[in-house]
C-alpha cells in the first residue's frame, strides 16, 4: 500500500481490499515510527474498521483512518493534553467533532503528541517526550499540534485534527510540509477540546492536500448547541475547490516580512505570490501598523484565559493528585508536580496580568490592542480578497535550541497569532524547501470566507508540485 | 519589575507550590516576558474599546430542557479518591 494516500485513494483502497486492511497498514507504519507522534495508539481501531466492513457504512469517511490531537476528547481513549496532570484520565464523552467523524464512518487511529496543554510551538513541552520532524529527526515538528502534523507528513495517518490558539495548526503544518487550516472563530464547535484560551482557539484539520482539508471541514464544521460561539454558516467546503484565481486581489502585509525572516522563506513566499500573478491575480503591498503589537497582546490574553481555564486541574475529580495535609496544600502540590514548567509560567503570568493593580495595565490593555489589530485586518480585508505571508519566519529549528528561552519561542508565533486575535480563517500550504526543510505560505481570508481561502490554496496546489514532496528520512 | 514576594503571592493565588530556588528562576523568566509586554505602553488606547472575543454573539438563550447526563459512577471513574458516591478531598484548612 502506498505510504502517502489522499482520502480519495484511501477510499479506493478500502473498496479494493477492506477498511480493516487499510487500518492495519497505518497501524503497521505507526509501529515502525521514528518520530514519537502518538501518545496513545487506539486498541479499538481495528475493531472499529472490522465493524465498518461487516456492517457497511454510507458515511463520507467510511473506514478512513484519522489521528486526533490529545486535547480533543475521544470517549474511552486517554486524553492527556501532553501533561502529567491528566495522566490516565479517560474522558467519558466524545467531543462534537469526534461525534461528527464517527457518524461519517472515520476510524480513530490514536491520540497525537502536543505541547503540554497546547502551550508551545515545538512539541517539546510534552510530558511524553518531544516529537521529531520527519524531514530531519533532530528538528522540532513545530507546535503545539506537532504530533498531528508529523504523523501526516510521515504517512502514519492520511489526515488529522489539531487545535490552533496562536498558530498551533499552521506552525507544525509549515514545519512538516503539510496543509493546515485554522478555521474562522465559530466555524467548528469547541465542545470537547480542553480549553487553553477559548476566545482564540479553533479545532483545525491537517492533511497532505487542500482537498482533504475541505473533506474534513464538510464533516466537522457547523453549529453545536454545546458551544454557544459556534455558527452554522451552511458552507459547502468541497464546492470551493475550483482552479481559478482570475481577478483575485492579494494583499501582502509588509509587517509579516519583518526583521529576522529567513531569506529563503521570503523568496519562496514571493515566488508563490508571483505564481498567483501569472495565474491572473493581482497583488499590492499593504501596511498593518498594529501587527507589531499583536504578539504581546496575544500572549497576555492567552495566559490570562489559561490561568482561569486551567484552574479546574486541582487533583479532585480526575488525573494526578499530589499529597497535602489540607485541601489548599493538596491542590498546590498537585499543580506543582502535575504541570510542566512552561504551563506553570503561563498560569503565573496570566494570574499576575489579572491580579488587582495589574488588570488594567496588562489584560485590559491587551484587549484594547486586540481591537486595533482586528481593525487592521478589517481594513486590509476590505480592500483585498486574501492576504498572503510566510506562516513561519524560519524553517524548523533544532530540538533543544529555544526551549530554555521562553521569549525566543514566543517570537516564533509572530506571523500566526495575529490571525487568532482577529478570528479570521488562515491556511498554511507548502511553498518550497530550504536545505531540505519545508516552508509554509499563509493565506488569510475574511471571516467565514473559507471558500475563497480554500479556492486560492487549491489553485496553488493544482499549479505547483510543492505538496507532492515527501520527507526522505521516513520514506 | 516582579519581585520574589510577587512570585510567592501569585503562586499562592494560582495554587502552585513554588520552592525557594524556583522563585528566583521564575522571577527572572517572568520579568523578561513582562519586559516584552511593556511595549504595549507605546500605544495610546484611552478611546479604544476592548475586544473580549470576535464572535458577533451576545446573549445566547435556549429552552431549559432536561437532557441525558453522564451517570454518577462514570463521573467518579477517573479517581481513586471517592466515598459514598462523592469525591473525597482533605479538609479545607
Amino acid at each position: 500500500m502506498a505510504k502517502w494516500m489522499s482520502v480519495a485513494q484511501v477510499k479506493e483502497k478500502i473498496k479494493e481490499s477492506s477498511a480493516e486492511e487499510v487500518t492495519a497498514h497505518y497501524l503497521e507504519t505507526i509501529g515502525k515510527s521514528k518520530i514519537n507522534g502518538y501518545i496513545t495508539v487506539s486498541d479499538k481501531a481495528l475493531e472499529q474498521a472490522k465493524r465498518i466492513d461487516s456492517e457497511g457504512h454510507n458515511g463520507p469517511l467510511a473506514g478512513v483512518p484519522i489521528a486526533i490531537k490529545d486535547n480533543i476528547s475521544v470517549a474511552g481513549l486517554p486524553n492527556s493534553c501532553g501533561s502529567k496532570i491528566l495522566e490516565r484520565y479517560v474522558p467519558p464523552f466524545n467531543a462534537h467533532v469526534i461525534e461528527k467523524l464517527l457518524e461519517a464512518g472515520a476510524v480513530i487511529l490514536g491520540k497525537t503528541n502536543m505541547d503540554e496543554f497546547a502551550m508551545g510551538s515545538s512539541t517539546e513541552t510534552s510530558y511524553y517526550g518531544p516529537t521529531a520532524n520527519p524531514w530531519d529527526l533532530e528538528r522540532v515538528p513545530g507546535g503545539s499540534s506537532g504530533g498531528s502534523a508529523a504523523v501526516v507528513a510521515a504517512g502514519e495517518a492520511p489526515f488529522s485534527l489539531g487545535s490552533d490558539t496562536g498558530g498551533s495548526v499552521r506552525c507544525p503544518a509549515a514545519f512538516c510540509g503539510v496543509v493546515g487550516l485554522k478555521p474562522t472563530y465559530g466555524a467548528v464547535s469547541r465542545h470537547g477540546v480542553v480549553a487553553y484560551a477559548n476566545s482564540l482557539e479553533q479545532i483545525g484539520p491537517i492533511a497532505n492536500n487542500v482537498t482533504d482539508i475541505a473533506v474534513l471541514m464538510d464533516v466537522i464544521a457547523g453549529y453545536d448547541h454545546r458551544d454557544s460561539t459556534s455558527i452554522d454558516c451552511e458552507t459547502e467546503y468541497q464546492k470551493a475547490l475550483v482552479d481559478n484565481v482570475k481577478g483575485l486581489k492579494i494583499g501582502v502585509p509588509k509587517e509579516f516580512f519583518g526583521e529576522g525572516i529567513h531569506p529563503d522563506v521570503e523568496k519562496a513566499v514571493w515566488n508563490a505570490i508571483h505564481k498567483f500573478e501569472s495565474l491572473g491575480a493581482t497583488w499590492e503591498e499593504v501596511s498593518m501598523p498594529n501587527i507589531k503589537y499583536a504578539l504581546a497582546s496575544y500572549y497576555i490574553i492567552a495566559m490570562s484565559e489559561a490561568s482561569s481555564n486551567l484552574a479546574r486541574f486541582d487533583g479532585t475529580r480526575y488525573g494526578f493528585r499530589g499529597s497535602g495535609e489540607n485541601w489548599h496544600m493538596m491542590v498546590s502540590k498537585t499543580r506543582a508536580e502535575g504541570f510542566g514548567t512552561e504551563v506553570k509560567r503561563r498560569i503565573l503570568l496570566g494570574t499576575y496580568a489579572l491580579s488587582a493593580g495589574y488588570h488594567d495595565k496588562y489584560y485590559l490593555k491587551a484587549l484594547k490592542v486586540r481591537t486595533l489589530v482586528k481593525q487592521d485586518f478589517d481594513s486590509a480585508l476590505s480592500k483585498f480578497d486574501v492576504l498572503m505571508a510566510p506562516t513561519m519566519p524560519n524553517p524548523a529549528f533544532k530540538i533543544g535550541e529555544k526551549i530554555e528561552d521562553p521569549l525566543s519561542l514566543y517570537l516564533s508565533d509572530i506571523n500566526t497569532c495575529p490571525i487568532n486575535l482577529a478570528g479570521v480563517p488562515s491556511i498554511s500550504v507548502p511553498c518550497g524547501l530550504t536545505d531540505g526543510l519545508p516552508i509554509g505560505l499563509q493565506i488569510i481570508g475574511r471571516p467565514f470566507d473559507e471558500p475563497t481561502v480554500l479556492r486560492v490554496a487549491y489553485t496553488f496546489e493544482q499549479n505547483t508540485d510543492y505538496h507532492t514532496k515527501r520527507p526522505p528520512e521516513v520514506a | 519589575m516582579i519581585t520574589k514576594e510577587d512570585v510567592e503571592h501569585i503562586g499562592w493565588l494560582a495554587r502552585i507550590d513554588i520552592s525557594e530556588q524556583e522563585t528566583v528562576e521564575y522571577m527572572e523568566k517572568l520579568n523578561s516576558v513582562l519586559g516584552y509586554f511593556g511595549q504595549l505602553d507605546e500605544l495610546r488606547t484611552e478611546d479604544v474599546a476592548p475586544t473580549y472575543h470576535v464572535a458577533e454573539i451576545y446573549n445566547v438563550f435556549r429552552e431549559d430542557v432536561v437532557e441525558k447526563s453522564i451517570p454518577q459512577e462514570v463521573v467518579l471513574s477517573n479517581t481513586e479518591h471517592k466515598q459514598d458516591g462523592a469525591f473525597r478531598v482533605p479538609k479545607i484548612g
